[in-house]
């Protein structure tokens, strides 16, 4: 259905998880979906990513829970236009995507000074995860 | 020739706002194109955990300047939805009208810095002297020429009265035979053409799948467009959405032009089938649960995502700017042009760096 606002309710977004959601967004891209967008919201032990994909303008939602210093995969390899979205979460919540094509490695928006993930209520100290990937 | 690697922006003399990218060139050829973002980066979205929901009107509408409007329109209606808030009907038809006098200076706007872009002077100038008009009619009946402010939870701060009606008609129709006495020099003028017909080709495939927005998409041969959804008063309105098929950059100008004339023409329904009675009504309480809003803003669909608990401050708002979805694509259509064409190209999304950066 064509709308302009969606409640999210208890049952309207699809629960997901890190390891369905590379097939949960092929089998939606098969159906003729175009990926709108990703948002991400701090529940304080995890971050709860929302998938948007949008077909004649009904949106469905698929959202994934990634507990905090958990990686998750990216789904650039399905919808190759996510590459930013994903490198802004990792940026902003410090969630990290496996497969990454092309990673600015927390720099997108950020300079180095930026030491902690600044999204989250309790920030996580980016520059040690970067230290970290560097080895 | 060895490949070159070229910084482009964040200033740049063409460039309206401070996009950055590393380009990769072969003697004059373009490559690979690389964005950096973060210039003018402000964490606007963060600013919802300390500033209650009405406070955050105001940012909202300083995330763009252009299309202020339209972002506290999305805001607004999307708190509505989760205070199960009825927005009276005058308060709906007269968000069309400011929006869509949003939609002409924003297209006039850009049709000039595009012109300037490729050096017609001229008509950068012709089109920032029609625009100019709808910046009074914005004045006129908001008290602002360009962060307008009207928005509030329940409705609109301002009505427009009948002599301001009469006004705010006639001057349109001034606007709408200025623009089309523009249209030889736009749409067939020799130079422009050169400079646009068959450059930076996104097909339809290709615009739907990197997620393009508003004419870049609507260029490409997709008729998307979130007034079909009948927001605001738009369910009430004669509307389709102007689509081109060639994906080009003179399809893209092509749909801005006739989305110029097809807003004047919007604004003129919405006073015909406009009622009377109540501008707002005055929501109690805090939102609570989640929604996702979206609008059509001038440069494509915008997306807020809002997560609230009842208290006084939002616990998330993210936003999702058109110019955001149109990188992706712009990325595509960049390697293989000439270099000469990248600041045309860039032009052709319309981008808004200040709404991307947040």
């Amino acid at each position: 259905m064509k709308q302009s606002v969606v409640v999210l309710e208890a049952a309207s977004a699809i629960e997901s998880n890190s390891i369905n959601i590379i097939s949960e967004t092929k089998k939606l891209k098969d159906g003729g979906y175009r990926l709108v967008t990703m948002s991400s919201a701090d529940l304080g032990e995890s971050i709860d990513l929302l998938y948007h994909f949008d077909q004649d303008l009904d949106l469905v939602n698929v959202r994934v829970n990634v507990p905090k210093g958990n990686k998750t995969p990216s789904i650039t390899s399905v919808y190759p236009c996510a590459v930013l979205v994903e490198n802004e979460i990792k940026e902003h919540f410090g969630v990290e995507f496996d497969g990454l094509p092309l990673d600015f490695a927390g720099m997108l928006y950020l300079d180095e000074e930026v030491q902690k993930t600044p999204f989250c209520k309790i920030g996580v100290n980016r520059v040690e995860t970067q230290k970290q990937e560097a080895k | 020739m060895a490949r070159t690697v070229l910084p482009f922006g964040p200033q740049h003399p063409v460039l309206p706002e401070p996009l950055h990218l590393t380009l990769t060139v072969d003697d004059e050829i373009v490559k690979e194109a690389i964005p950096k973002l973060g210039y003018v980066h402000r964490g606007l979205e963060k600013l919802a955990e300390i500033r209650d929901h009405t406070q955050m009107i105001q940012i909202v509408e300083r995330v763009c300047g252009i299309c202020s409007f339209l972002h506290a329109l999305c805001y607004c209606q999307g708190i509505e939805s989760l205070m199960k808030v009825d927005v009276p009907p005058r308060a709906k038809f007269l968000r069309v009208v400011w929006a869509e006098l949003h939609r002409i200076h924003s297209h006039l706007l850009w049709l000039g810095l595009f012109a300037d872009a490729f050096g017609f002077e001229s008509l950068f100038m012709q089109c920032w002297r029609i625009r100019e008009r709808v910046m009074d009619l914005q004045e006129a009946t908001a008290g602002n020429r360009v962060i307008i402010s009207v928005n509030v939870v329940g409705g609109v701060k301002r009505d427009i009265d009948k002599e301001m009606e009469k006004w705010i008609l006639e001057s349109l129709e001034k606007v709408v035979k200025e623009v089309n006495q523009l249209r030889t020099t736009i749409l067939d003028d020799y130079t422009v053409k050169q400079r646009t017909v068959g450059i930076g080709v996104l097909s339809k495939e290709k615009a739907y799948e990197l997620g393009a927005a508003g004419p870049t998409l609507r260029g490409s041969g997709i008729a998307q467009d979130l007034r079909q959804t009948g927001y605001a008063a738009y369910s009430e309105l004669d509307f389709t959405p102007v689509v081109e098929t060639d994906g080009d950059s003179y399809a893209r100008t092509v749909c801005r032009f006739n989305e110029v004339l097809q807003a004047a023409d919007l604004i003129k329904q919405a006073f015909s089938k406009m009622p009377e009675g109540e501008i707002s009504v005055k929501p109690k309480g805090f939102p609570s649960g989640e929604v996702v809003s979206r609008v059509e803003q001038p440069r494509g669909e915008v997306l807020y995502y809002i997560k609230a608990t009842g208290k006084k401050f939002l616990d998330r708002l993210r936003i999702r700017t058109p110019t955001f979805a149109n990188i992706p694509p712009l990325l595509d259509m960049l390697p293989g042009c000439d270099l000469a064409d990248v600041p045309v190209l860039i032009l052709t999304i319309d981008p808004c760096i200040s709404c991307t950066e947040r």
